[in-house]
């Protein structure tokens, strides 16, 4: 899509086309599913959960395939986004601000592009966490047809795959608490698809600049 | 499988505490198992199945006594058949009559996420009721004997149940009913320990068997079926039976610290999250207000 293609009416940039959300709405409806089935799993305390989702027969059933659409969904990520998340050396300066990030003094935070590292991180955390869960999950999936001799698969497994979870929950938390309760507009914009200029300009500021080709700040 | 008479004291997957947990009474049940005198009849293997109501299942012909190579969600008692080779060059048919060990501290159960699907009762047996199982073969994964088996068409994981049923009534297990040779003993863990010690040590000073022992491994906190072997300090050639069993360490690991961390660190990511808010608030109340860098609000 072309710049001028993002730039909509009434003050308004496109930040995610429709394949964009649609992948990304995939992705969380299966992880949230994933996520809860897989609490119920990890601990007596959230059995009830299973109980709720129709029985832990069902949850058990259902959960290897949740896990293979969410490796679909996440793999479209990839192919959509990996370009831009590659790190650069603003994102050096940009964890090292991260006090001024965490206060909300966002005016003292370096430049971001699209995506900013905390972002990238997110991405890759989720990646690389998508692939161990894939890997493991498969195990887990078919623990009776692994050979005796093969079962340090299992034992590896069954470390790896509640390990790799609970860092996507860390991640997962995060990214709500992000775009639904501190950064207002950016739940609109997985929705709807797009952000305010004065979004853009204040929060991707690299990012506006390359949409608009206008300075995001009049200091620079 | 079995029957609802029988106290439980512990309970797979369970929040809070367990009925029959510190209201134990009874001794612990134990099943001794003398492989010098086993003759690989497999009459045990018969009346398990017949007592269980087990469905048929095709046998294997490897051209030694064992019927097939492991016991399956249908077959729960299966005798290993090993020809030993012993330095002098004569040949030993070594006997052993496979099924679950009912551990006391049983790794399936530390393993096992649904609520009440493997349960240990307060005389020791350690019993699944399939009707709980979710067939996630976790058990498969904690069980250091490679016992519970999964029936592919249920996804439910059956094993020996140690005729919980029978042993409830009064009666001794039906493998135990049915040797000719007199090799299964049942009773309490106490007597059955006390006998195969005997026994042990009648081979070891009148039967040239210096190794001659009982196995009764301590990493699982001593099984509900114990044996006398010929060679104690090699229980491996007796099909593959572990020297040193105990529960995975990733199953502990898993189970034990990471779960408490795991917790520790969701509760704590949630508060944490909650006190940012209350703290620093959103970066900017709606959407429309958010000003541009360098310009004041």
């Amino acid at each position: 899509m072309n710049h001028s293609d993002q730039i909509l009416s009434h003050g308004r940039i496109l930040r995610y086309e429709f394949h964009e959300r649609l992948t990304h709405w995939i992705a969380a409806g299966s992880y949230i599913y994933l996520m809860l089935t897989g609490l119920a799993f990890y601990s007596p305390w959230c059995f009830w959960i299973a109980a709720l989702l129709g029985g832990g027969q069902v949850s058990r059933m259902l959960h290897p395939w949740a896990g293979l659409i969410f490796t679909g969904a996440i793999l479209k990520m990839f192919s959509m986004w990996s370009a831009q998340m590659y790190p650069t050396g603003a994102d050096k300066a940009w964890w090292d601000s991260i006090g001024h990030y965490i206060r909300n003094e966002d005016d003292q935070m370096p430049a971001a592009g699209r995506y900013n590292a905390g972002q990238k991180l997110l991405f890759w955390g989720f990646i690389i966490c998508g692939v161990l869960l894939l890997l493991s999950g498969a195990i887990l999936w078919f623990p009776e047809y692994v050979p005796w001799n093969l079962r340090f698969l299992r034992y590896l497994a069954v470390l790896i795959h509640p390990s790799a979870a609970l860092l996507t929950i860390g991640l997962f938390l995060i990214h709500i608490y992000m775009s639904v309760f501190a950064e207002r507009g950016a739940f609109g914009s997985i929705i709807r698809g797009d952000v305010s200029l004065a979004f853009a300009k204040r929060y991707h500021p690299g990012w506006y600049e390359e949409i608009t080709g206008q300075p995001a700040s009049p200091k620079k | 499988m079995s029957q609802a008479t029988l106290r439980v004291q512990k309970m797979s997957g369970h929040a809070g505490s367990v009925p029959g947990d510190d209201a134990q009474r009874e001794f612990t049940v134990c099943k001794l198992i003398d492989t010098t005198t086993c003759i690989g009849c497999k009459a045990c293997e018969v009346a398990c199945m017949e007592w269980n109501d087990l469905p048929f299942g095709e046998t294997v012909f490897d051209n030694t006594y064992q019927t097939m190579p492991e016991t399956r969600w249908n077959y729960w008692n299966l005798i290993l058949f090993n020809e030993h080779e012993k330095e002098d060059g004569s040949l030993m048919w070594l006997m052993r009559k496979n099924q679950c060990m009912h551990c006391a501290e049983p790794g399936c159960l530390a393993a096992c996420p649904a609520d009440g699907a493997i349960v240990q009762y307060t005389n020791g047996i350690v019993d699944f009721q399939q009707a709980n199982c979710i067939g996630c073969g976790y058990c498969i994964t904690g069980c250091p004997f490679d016992i519970p088996k999964m029936n592919p068409k249920t996804n439910r994981v059956f094993k020996c149940t140690l005729c919980a049923d029978r042993v409830s009534e009064g009666l001794e297990p039906a493998c135990i009913k049915s040797c000719p040779t007199g090799c299964l003993h049942f009773g309490s863990k106490e007597d059955m320990k006390d006998l195969a010690e005997k026994r042990a040590k009648q081979l070891r000073d009148d039967y040239n068997f210096p190794q001659a022992g009982v196995y009764d491994p301590a990493g699982v906190g001593g099984t509900g079926v114990v044996y006398v072997l010929h060679d104690a300090t090699r229980p491996e050639l007796y099909g593959g039976l572990p020297s040193n069993p105990s529960i995975p360490w990733s199953v502990k690991l898993w189970k034990g610290p990471l779960k408490w961390l795991g917790n520790v660190a969701m509760v704590g990511g949630l508060i944490g999250l909650f006190v940012h808010y209350l703290r620093f608030g959103p970066k900017s109340r709606e959407d429309e207000d958010i000003h541009p860098r360098g310009e004041n609000p």
